[in-house]
């Protein structure tokens, strides 16, 4: 018997790389697909209201009025007020379970914080309503009318509200920027830490150092929880009042885009509300690809599991003789 | 010279002792809100959690009682559809991925399913309902099951991967020496090495999509019956939960905490199983 690979042998192989090869293009398919998809259901909405979609404050699908700014405002002010309270938290986190944390206590900690992750959005919302904004409310009673004079603190003390979004997201993105930093940190070569000691550098000094040889990965990082945040659905539209208006006040009820697909979708009267809304998840969907799309080409280029491996490096010439 | 410990130096030291207890303070201050939410889960659902629960059907408001047996049962359906589009598909993208982990496809392939994995939920749920809701013109056990499979197609895929990788080389190497085309290396020998990993893996994702509320409002909607037909909107437990969150009756209200203490039983329970199987093959496959 040959041991040689015959015709057939290599046959096989290649219907195996094209029959495996296929799957791989059709999940690049996917993703392309969801763009397309979404782009021509909301083609009325585009053509009719072109830019002026994003810049108008009136959301009345009875008349016929689409304007969405206040969605986008929401959005994007709950997003960044959870990674406003979430980076530091994830980043100390991320510090202590690769640098300082005991031998004993890593493992455990590094699943509580993965658990964190894998709470369903729909429990935080449940949680968010009979647990977190009765407790919102009472800070907002007891914020001194001197604050409230401020646009941040002006409102009604209802409970729900921005806040109580900003909270909410923050607790779910923190376990995400947490796990990924954790991993980046985990990349960066002992050497580096060694020479910092080397040098004289205290503890945090020498983390220093590593954060910034680590810098590019931490932004992906963070960058991936502001997806995370700016998708989230059920816990933010459960806690964050449904009311689209575009304020500054931390404890102004306010909407999302996620939120108001969620709210509208199924009672779309007409064709131009249902295409105004899938605009909105167009919008979201462009969003969130290209901050992903960013903060995975940050990530890979500092993580060992980078996909392509990188060119190597060529070795230093060697001194001259 | 002898080396003096000046005063900036202790100022040094007393800031790298501060950031190091921040650190840890941050620790904590994470585990605070998943403290408060397992210990409200417990103490609401727990009481609710009656044997009615699982075996009695909605009831009317005002009635007291009753159950989500549908709801329960739905969400079986609804994954069950899911795992069977994203774990074959998945699993054998993944074997693409780890046999020719260079290739440009390969690359792009995980920079798309990292890139699915980001698209928001609720995204979904608009795609499934524009892709199989519209057509058929009616909401649908399959529609949802169908936004839940995009959903879970990268999670196998990113796990089943990372768990394909863990097999030693020497093995493949073993397999090729002996003659075995590389598509038989990968079923017959690497893939099964992997197993008890992918399945775990695939329970893993399975139970994270279970907890899945916003890509099933528009597509397999909700249902107050019992259904077990594919082509009918179904009742899950996230949106049955989501429905009685919002409503405005204490019975109710009850009801969706014993709904969301079954769920987060779900996501214990797959977690530890997939931590104890995970960290057995780490051991086991380790150089």
């Amino acid at each position: 018997m040959s041991a040689r690979p015959s015709r057939t042998d290599f046959r096989v192989d290649l219907g195996f790389r094209l029959g495996t090869g296929a799957l791989a293009v059709l999940v690049c398919l996917i993703i392309v697909g969801i763009g397309l998809v979404l782009a021509r259901q909301s083609w009325l909405s585009i053509v009719k209201f072109g830019f002026g979609f994003w810049r108008g404050t009136t959301w009345d699908p009875v008349s016929g009025e689409f304007g969405a700014l206040p969605f986008i405002w929401g959005t994007l002010y709950s997003s960044f007020l959870a990674l406003l309270l979430a980076t530091p938290v994830a980043l100390g986190i991320a510090i202590f379970l690769s640098e300082l944390s005991p031998r004993a206590l890593k493992q455990p900690l590094i699943f509580l914080t993965e658990l964190l992750a894998a709470v369903p959005s729909i429990v935080y919302g449940l949680w968010g309503i009979f647990v977190l904004i009765p407790f919102v409310r009472r800070i907002q009673i007891a914020t001194p009318a001197m604050l409230k004079k401020l646009p941040l603190f002006s409102g009604p003390p209802l409970g729900v509200g921005m806040l109580a979004a900003g909270l909410v997201l923050a607790v779910m993105v923190v376990p995400f920027i947490a796990s990924v930093a954790r991993e980046i940190l985990k990349a960066v070569p002992v050497n580096q830490r060694e020479a910092a000691y080397a040098l004289g550098a205290t503890r945090w000094e020498a983390i220093r150092m590593v954060m910034y040889y680590a810098r590019t990965g931490i932004i992906g990082a963070v960058m991936l929880g502001l997806g995370r945040a700016l998708g989230e659905t059920m816990a933010v539209t459960m806690v964050i009042g449904n009311n689209p208006q575009v304020s500054w006040s931390l404890f102004a009820p306010q909407h999302t885009m996620a939120a108001v697909i969620a709210n509208e979708f199924t009672e779309a009267a007409n064709d131009l509300s249902l295409d105004a809304l899938v605009e909105i998840g167009l919008v979201l969907f462009t969003i969130t690809v290209v901050i992903n799309g960013l903060s995975r080409l940050l990530i890979w280029s500092v993580s060992e599991r980078a996909p392509a491996r990188r060119a190597v490096r060529k070795p230093a010439p060697a001194l001259a003789a | 010279m002898a080396l003096q410990v000046t005063a900036r130096d202790t100022r040094r030291k007393v800031l790298s002792r501060l950031v190091e207890v921040a650190c840890g303070a941050a620790v904590v201050i994470a585990l605070i809100p998943l403290g408060l939410v397992l210990w409200f889960v417990l103490k609401r659902g727990l009481p609710a959690l009656t044997w009615a629960f699982f075996t009695g059907m909605p009831q009317p408001v005002g009635e007291p009682g009753g159950g989500m047996a549908n709801a329960m049962v739905g969400t079986l359906i609804l994954i069950a559809i899911a795992g069977s589009i994203a774990v074959p598909l998945g699993i054998a993208c993944a074997v693409y991925l780890t046999e020719y982990p260079k290739s440009r496809l390969s690359w792009a392939a995980r920079f798309a399913a990292d890139n699915i994995n980001g698209v928001p939920s609720i995204v979904v749920g608009i795609f499934a309902y524009v892709v199989v809701v519209l057509p058929f013109r009616r909401f649908s056990a399959l529609a949802g099951g169908f936004a839940l499979g995009v959903m879970m197609l990268p999670i196998v895929i990113r796990t089943t991967e990372e768990l394909l990788a863990l097999v030693p080389s020497s093995l493949r190497e073993g397999a090729l020496a002996l003659g075995a085309t590389r598509g038989r290396a990968a079923w017959t020998v690497i893939v099964p090495a992997a197993l008890p990993g992918i399945v775990t893996g695939v329970l893993v994702a399975l139970a994270r999509v279970a907890g899945e509320t916003a890509p099933l409002l528009f597509t397999s909607f909700n249902n107050r019956y019992w259904s077990t037909a594919l082509t009918q909107p179904i009742a899950s437990l996230t949106v049955q939960i989501f429905t009685y969150a919002i409503a405005p009756y204490e019975d109710w209200h009850r009801q969706a905490w014993a709904g969301a203490a079954v769920l987060i039983g779900a996501v214990l329970l797959f977690s530890i199983l997939a931590r104890t199987v995970t960290r057995r093959l780490e051991r086991m496959h380790r150089p």
